[in-house]
């Protein structure tokens, strides 16, 4: 055997490995899951706590969660993943410790119900404070902010300030059109709003004209709609409601791309604006399900509504309270009439249009 | 490609040809129970997920595959393709190139491009995507200073690149990905025989001459093993493509779970892809088969080759440029959004908490992952038949599916297991554990050490192919024992192979995201699901702290590997 192959040389890995032994032993025994209680423990709800799985950025609601444990003493802990958790919740069966299922989108509410991980919330207040159109009959659901799927324009280069979403497939903006993945769930439940107004068939017309005005290929987020425009790459674009305002509000390197567009919220002919929510679902096996309903009516109170709302620039469900000034500031906001549930059937019809007409090709 | 022409059995006087044979022999004789066991266990526990994910396949019914034969397949089968053979062209040149260029030359910088040049790795691909998308974009400061010298003003007053492309995810992913090919191939190189070397330079081959006929078609089995991971990584990938408007495959299984609603449909999708990754495997070992990619067993270094004037120069410039593009440049911006935005101030002690559960984590499932890998390989090694090699390829297929996929296929064998553990716990002490594994940091490390297997198994096959089975036989027929055989041969000959594995495998645990976000308990945070909070709401800028800090966290074990690396140069005789 060559020189350098002696049993000294290798006594050197294992020291490596002695000492990625001792780290190893951290994750196992320590800091991860220290400050929890042992999964499924019983003793969770005796502690006060509740467990919130969120499709929403954990750092998102916290400023939320904490107002809840100062007014009520009661600890929320939180996983916030992008997709998933319903399998999640489904899988870990009855040793879920999942209380609520914290989503957005419509589709995801409804793929929550489909999984079968839902249980009603019998909660006369809540009914009492959340419109019908906001909340599913039977109780499985109830939405608790709202955002608009709207028109960001080039302040310079469009005109009009009213529009329509049917308009949006007119030849007159060929190659003036920015908008994100056909298949983003934004998009896939504007289309599928489209469908419960027009039919599939009209809907792809719609998608082929839409499609036939982009300026550029569908990619990026809705921050990029807005810095496209600003760049002169095209006039108009699809975004939601509040990316506009964070933009325009909180991120002073984006502030100009606000200020290059104005928005303009647009309707369905003979309906409203498309509306999405975000939204909560009470677990069927919650293991602190008296404070998981406390949550749930307290997030509807209006001062967490307020929170709520400003956090992210969104439209409180809670009739009555005020709505942000920046968002007001987009004009009177005329609700699509049709349901959220029948937007979710739809959905999958979207996905399939989008493919069909090669909409992110 | 050829087998060199050279006398590749020239060094080997030391092993007459009856020993050979009655090493031979008895290894054959030996049964090797502990080896199958190995074997069987780990290509088992990767098994496993997958299992899960074909059970949900087959629960549903095909009706997704018309539909997608007609309209997704014939843009998403070209889409990937071509991603992935630009990544697979680029990933190679620059891996092979800098490999070869730092291992066997000398030049100005060298020993800086030796710690720089497998950083880019420690960038999850989406992040650098941003950055590209932002720096290069018309209002980025790239754009805005051409305008500015050019006197241009709108987009259609001249052309420039988009990042938001196919062609820019190309260049951008192999920015992030070329590491995996760099680390493999140095390794292999390290151990080159040395030879080989001289008699192709005593025969006058010149540097290129050797590189091309000698050097890099011994590499091949490290150049397999990197691109495969580089290929499995970008077909994988869903963050940086669907930002830069690609769509692949993988998208499109995300469009069949989440839009149309059939999560079977999304598992067929994962499975085929599967099938076709472990088919380009199994091709390509079947086109190394029958080769020897050992070279004798005069394993002494090769000098490097020092490399003066304006080639030196050139050397530095080649290895330096996709450092600069791949490191520095994402690394400048992040530093700049964490000092222009003040995140240092108003550091986050969840971030804190965040770094050090991610170490944690990680340390863990990289020690998992080199054990399994490793004792997988030498297993199959010990057996020496053809039936391992399908068990040792089963057990890196974990990194053919994406990482969101692998936690849903883990999600039921866990929860299955602690329902086991719960009733034991039950039966013997009154008392349920609930979920032991699924709910505790448990799950993550498993699940690292699943998809990262192909990492461990395949450094260490491609480091194994360079020894020759020859000197196993010499050390038992000096009355070495099968632990003394691995202790005494193959460990050591594998530190190269092994430390370049543990920093990817470590480095790439460290930025895991998918599985990580599905799989972590309540309230825990690692820095990638951190900064993933930022980015999903399209502000990742706000999470550029946490990006620099798994840089940071991935600079300690390069810099160690390095230390390690430089101490094997330096045993080297001059030739």
């Amino acid at each position: 055997m060559s020189p350098h192959v002696s049993a000294r040389r290798f006594l050197r890995p294992s020291l490596v490995l002695a000492a990625l032994l001792a780290a190893a032993g951290l994750p196992l025994a320590g800091s991860p899951v220290a400050g929890q209680p042992a999964a499924g423990e019983p003793a969770a709800q005796a502690r006060g706590e509740v467990n919130v799985y969120t499709y929403r950025e954990a750092k998102l609601v916290e400023p939320l969660f904490s107002a809840f444990t100062a007014e009520t003493g009661i600890k929320v802990n939180t996983l916030s993943a992008n997709r998933g958790l319903e399998q999640r919740i489904a899988a870990e069966g009855a040793s879920s410790p999942a209380d609520v299922l914290l989503t957005v989108d419509i589709g995801r509410l409804k793929d929550a119900i489909d999984a079968g991980i839902a249980q009603p919330i019998r909660s006369k207040t809540l009914d009492e404070v959340v419109p019908a159109a906001f909340r599913d009959p039977d109780g499985l659901w109830y939405a608790i902010s709202a955002r608009a799927r709207v028109v960001y324009a080039s302040k310079e280069r469009v005109e009009q300030d009213e529009i329509t979403y049917e308009g949006l497939a007119d030849p007159k903006w060929k190659g003036r059109i920015c908008i994100r993945s056909g298949q983003h769930i934004y998009n896939n439940a504007l289309f599928a709003a489209f469908i419960a107004h027009h039919g599939e068939a009209k809907t792809e017309e719609w998608l082929k004209g839409l499609k036939a005005n982009l300026a550029q290929k569908p990619s990026g987020g809705d921050r990029e709609v807005a810095r496209d425009i600003a760049a002169g790459k095209c006039d108009i674009g699809l975004g939601n409601t509040y990316y506009w305002a964070l933009m325009h509000e909180r991120d002073p390197a984006k502030k100009a791309w606000a200020e290059a567009t104005e928005v303009i919220l647009p309707t369905f002919e003979g309906g409203g604006t498309h509306m999405n929510v975000s939204g909560v679902v009470l677990t069927k096996h919650a293991p602190n399900q008296a404070n998981a309903v406390r949550l749930i009516e307290w997030l509807m109170s209006d001062t967490a509504q307020r929170i709520y709302a400003d956090i992210n620039y969104e439209y409180p469900i809670r009739t009555g309270t005020t709505i942000n000034p920046v968002i007001a500031s987009y004009g009177e906001l005329r609700a699509d009439t049709v349901s959220l549930v029948t937007i979710a059937e739809h959905k999958k019809a979207a996905a399939t249009l989008v493919d069909k007409v090669g909409f992110d090709d | 490609m050829t087998t060199p022409s050279l006398p590749l059995r020239a060094g080997v006087p030391t092993l007459s040809a009856d020993t050979r044979t009655v090493g031979h022999t008895r290894a054959r004789r030996r049964k090797n129970p502990v080896a199958w066991g190995v074997l069987v266990a780990v290509a088992g526990l990767v098994a496993l997920p997958v299992a899960s994910l074909v059970a949900i396949a087959l629960g549903g019914d095909t009706e997704v595959w018309p539909h997608l034969a007609a309209y997704v397949l014939p843009t998403a089968v070209r889409e990937t393709a071509l991603l992935l053979a630009g990544i697979a062209l680029l990933t190679g040149t620059i891996g092979v190139g800098t490999a070869w260029l730092v291992t066997g030359h000398d030049f100005p910088g060298r020993d800086t491009l030796l710690v720089l040049l497998p950083l880019p790795l420690a960038f999850p691909t989406y992040i650098v995507a941003y950055v590209y998308a932002d720096t290069l974009d018309f209002l980025g400061p790239v754009q805005t200073g051409f305008r500015a010298l050019t006197g241009f003003r709108s987009p259609a007053d001249y052309w420039f690149p988009e990042v938001r492309s196919l062609g820019g995810a190309v260049v951008v992913m192999s920015l992030v990905l070329y590491p995996y090919v760099y680390l493999a191939v140095r390794a292999m190189l390290q151990t080159q025989s040395a030879a080989v070397v001289e008699a192709a330079r005593l025969l006058g081959a010149g540097s290129v001459r050797l590189a091309c006929d000698v050097t890099l078609p011994l590499a091949r089995p490290a150049l397999a093993a990197g691109l495969a991971l580089v290929l499995m990584e970008s077909l994988n990938d869903i963050g940086a493509t669907e930002y830069l408007g690609v769509r692949t495959l993988t998208l499109s299984i995300f469009t069949t779970w989440l839009n149309r609603g059939s999560l079977a449909g999304a598992a067929q999708i994962a499975c085929v892809l599967l099938i076709v990754v472990a088919g380009l495997i199994a091709l390509e070992r079947a086109g190394r088969r029958g080769r020897s990619f050992s070279s004798g067993d005069d394993l002494r270094h090769v000098s490097r080759v020092r490399l003066h004037g304006w080639r030196g120069l050139l050397a530095a410039l080649l290895c330096a440029l996709p450092v600069l593009l791949g490191f520095v440049l994402p690394f400048a911006f992040l530093l700049h959004e964490v000092l222009s935005r003040g995140l240092l101030a108003g550091l986050d002690p969840a971030l804190v908490r965040a770094a050090a559960t991610t170490v944690g984590l990680a340390a863990a499932a990289t020690v998992a992952t080199l054990a399994l890998g490793f004792g997988t390989v030498i297993a199959a090694r010990l057996i020496r038949r053809p039936g391992t090699a399908p068990l040792t390829a089963a057990a890196g297929l974990g990194y053919a599916v994406p990482g969101t996929v692998l936690a849903l296929g883990l999600l039921s064998p866990l929860i299955a297991v602690d329902g086991v553990l719960d009733a034991a716990s039950r039966a013997l002490w009154g008392t349920g554990v609930g979920l032991l594994l699924a709910g505790s940091g448990a799950a993550l490390v498993i699940a690292y050490t699943v998809r990262f297997m192909a990492i461990a198994t395949g450094f260490s096959q491609a480091g194994l192919a360079r020894v020759p089975t020859d000197l196993d036989d010499a050390a038992r027929s000096l009355g070495a024992a099968t632990p003394a055989v691995i202790g005494t041969v193959h460990l050591p000959l594998l530190r190269p192979a092994l430390a370049g594995a543990a920093l990817l495998v470590f480095v790439d645990c460290l930025k895991e995201l998918p599985a990580t976000l599905l799989l972590r308990p309540l309230n825990v945070e690692t820095l990638s699901t951190h900064l993933y909070q930022f980015a999903s709401r399209g502000s990742f800028e706000e999470g550029a702290l946490a990006a620099l800090l798994i840089v940071a966290v991935g600079l300690l074990p390069v810099a160690r590997m390095v230390r390690l690396s430089d101490d094997l140069d330096r045993a080297r005789p001059l030739a």
